[in-house]
């Protein structure tokens, strides 16, 4: 089943501010990376798939069903962790969690066992019975995570988690995110503005910038296909780079670094023939797995 | 499911915690008017402060401490020189500055602070519909204030139930003469909350909502003043309209007559417009509600 697709989503704040343009997309159920600058148009996004906003034009559908025609369907479905600040200092987690747990339509008893065991799964413990209002950044971030996850929905929409975290609360954060799609059965989408990230975990990326989709694809088909061969030489870097530009090499400068990617077994023997040709003192020539931003980067010098 | 593995059981210095796993939820979910009616609750509960810390209960209950406290006075001296010194509807009204300023403490309370603290987006994204967020919220201060007002009403009917002299047929008066003190209530109550509600969901900051509310309702009657002293006949009759304090009493008068003025007509006079401060009643209740629920559906999309 397909967990989110639109068609052709466009969305257009007074007919002048375009946050989303023509996103045609689909995505199976797992753990789905959306990455792209702020105001990219991840918010709006989320709130057209909540059935918050609609579209100015273009079809969307969340977990099957349309959130233009059913908002609440979805959302009965769906869990959503805001991006910003939405807690009420002077209740305590427990509380908070369970009363809307029962907004969810949770009954009674089974909201208040939901909400302590939302909040033990997000590792709250004991605080979770004192005011939200003297939480760190960290726990304010668990708690927000827990209300997403007291009804028990199929899909968690989360706008940049791990803001505000240092990198330990982060890593914390992200590790979460990341049991919660695996072990706990439930589909994830994660938006952030740090691709590195999100890469980690995830095994859909989604990267959108200025409301169109840069690219949407497994994360697993994104990097593989494209390992590159790290080349390094003590001088000469600026001959070699012209030499293997010559051989029709892909080029890319990283620092110190030729960045060549590998096609096949013969790239070696261009590179190593080349060198050779030139007299250069090979330091290095390793083959190496690109990160996504890297993937992002070399697509744009290629079509530069 | 995942299942209970060795590598789920963690350790911690206080001891074992054996993680089961996480289980999904297969009981049942409920429906719209349930939720509604949860919110209701939780509403409610918030007006009088209960559920939440030992600050936020002071104000309510010393209202209701205070409405009480004169209800029973009013009942004790009843009992002791045999005639009611105050109908209930006259007591209703000589409650309103209490409820006013009820009113201005419980209305932010129930959405200002929503509103300030973000948590509206938590609410919007789960399937209730924005209307019922907010009719959820007024009907629970409706009740609220009926219930600040109703209440001590009741104690005053027990107060002469007891005492009656006339046995069964004492009750049965007293309890004709409370019927129409508690509809009374009502029309304070629902006039107050839906404009009481409508001024508080327009800002985020307590003190200003609370500061409104009261600027609402009584800055409201040097107008009625002035408009009583102009020399025109219809103009003094019709001056109750401007203040939501006299249209409520305007309306008591038209419909309840001497159960609220008892003969003596008093300083306000409203002569024949009596149907339209009626009139004027649902018009305001019904515009503060429409107003209140064109402002959800704007707020924090």
């Amino acid at each position: 089943m397909t967990l989110i697709a639109t068609q052709s989503l466009t969305k257009t704040y007074g007919g002048r501010v375009t946050a989303l343009a023509d996103l045609t997309v689909a995505v199976e159920p797992g753990i789905i990376g959306l990455v792209g600058a702020n105001g990219a148009g991840k918010s709006t996004l989320i709130k057209i798939l909540l059935g918050l906003i609609a579209p100015t034009s273009g079809q969307v559908s969340v977990l099957g069903i349309d959130p233009t025609a059913d908002p609440a369907a979805v959302r009965s479905r769906v869990g959503y962790m805001p991006e910003h600040d939405c807690l009420p200092p002077d209740l305590s987690a427990a509380e908070l969690v369970t009363h809307l747990g029962r907004m969810s339509g949770l009954p009674r008893t089974a909201a208040r066992e939901r909400a302590s065991e939302a909040l033990r799964h997000v590792g709250l413990y004991e605080e979770r019975y004192r005011p939200v209002g003297g939480y760190s950044t960290g726990m304010k971030q668990r708690v927000k995570l827990a209300q997403a996850l007291v009804h028990d929905p199929d899909l968690l929409l989360l706008d940049e988690p791990t803001n505000g975290l240092d990198p330990a609360g982060r890593d914390a954060m992200l590790a979460l995110v990341h049991r919660i799609g695996t072990e706990f059965g439930i589909s994830v989408l994660v938006c952030s503005h740090l691709l590195g990230e999100v890469e980690r975990i995830c095994d859909t990326l989604i990267a959108i910038d200025g409301g169109r989709l840069l690219r949407a694809d497994n994360i697993s088909a994104m990097t593989t296909a494209t390992d590159v061969l790290a080349v390094e030489v003590s001088e000469g870097t600026e001959e070699l780079a012209a030499r293997l530009a010559e051989l029709k090499l892909p080029v890319a400068r990283d620092g110190r670094l030729l960045l060549v990617p590998l096609a096949d077994d013969g790239t070696y023997d261009l590179i190593l023939g080349a060198v050779a040709e030139l007299d250069l003192p090979l330091h290095r020539l390793d083959q190496r797995r690109h990160r996504v931003a890297e993937l992002f980067a070399t697509r744009e010098l290629t079509h530069a | 499911m995942p299942e209970p593995s060795t590598a789920a059981v963690r350790s911690t210095p206080t001891g074992v915690i054996h993680d089961i796993g996480y289980q999904r939820y297969e009981g049942p979910r409920l429906g719209r008017r349930q939720v509604f009616g949860a919110l209701y609750l939780h509403g409610l509960r918030t007006a009088f402060g209960l559920g939440r810390s030992a600050k936020a209960k002071i104000f309510p209950w010393l209202v209701v401490g205070i409405v009480s406290l004169v209800a029973v006075a009013l009942a004790a001296v009843r009992s002791q020189i045999g005639e009611p010194v105050a109908t209930y509807a006259q007591f209703a009204d000589a409650m309103s500055w209490l409820v006013i300023f009820f009113v201005a403490v419980v209305a932010p309370e129930l959405v200002s602070r929503d509103l300030r603290s973000g948590v509206l987006p938590l609410y919007f994204s789960r399937p209730l519909p924005r209307a019922d967020y907010a009719l959820a919220k007024l009907l629970a201060l409706v009740t609220a204030l009926w219930l600040l007002l109703g209440g001590p009403q009741l104690l005053m009917f027990l107060g002469a139930a007891f005492t009656t002299k006339q046995g069964m047929r004492g009750v049965w008066n007293e309890l004709l003469d409370l019927l129409p003190g508690l509809l009374y209530a009502g029309l304070w109550a629902v006039v107050f909350a839906s404009v009481g509600l409508l001024v508080a969901s327009l800002t985020g900051k307590r003190a200003f909502a609370a500061g409104g509310v009261v600027a609402v309702f009584l800055m409201t009657t040097p107008i009625v003043g002035v408009l009583s002293i102009l020399p025109s006949r219809a103009a003094n009759e019709l001056a109750g309209l401007a203040s939501p304090s006299t249209l409520v009493q305007g309306v008591g008068i038209w419909s309840l007559g001497d159960l609220l003025v008892e003969g003596d007509p008093g300083e306000m006079m409203i002569g024949g417009f009596g149907p339209v401060y009626a009139l004027a009643a649902v018009l305001l209740v019904a515009g503060a509600t429409a107003l209140l629920l064109a402002r959800y559906r704007k707020v924090a999309s």
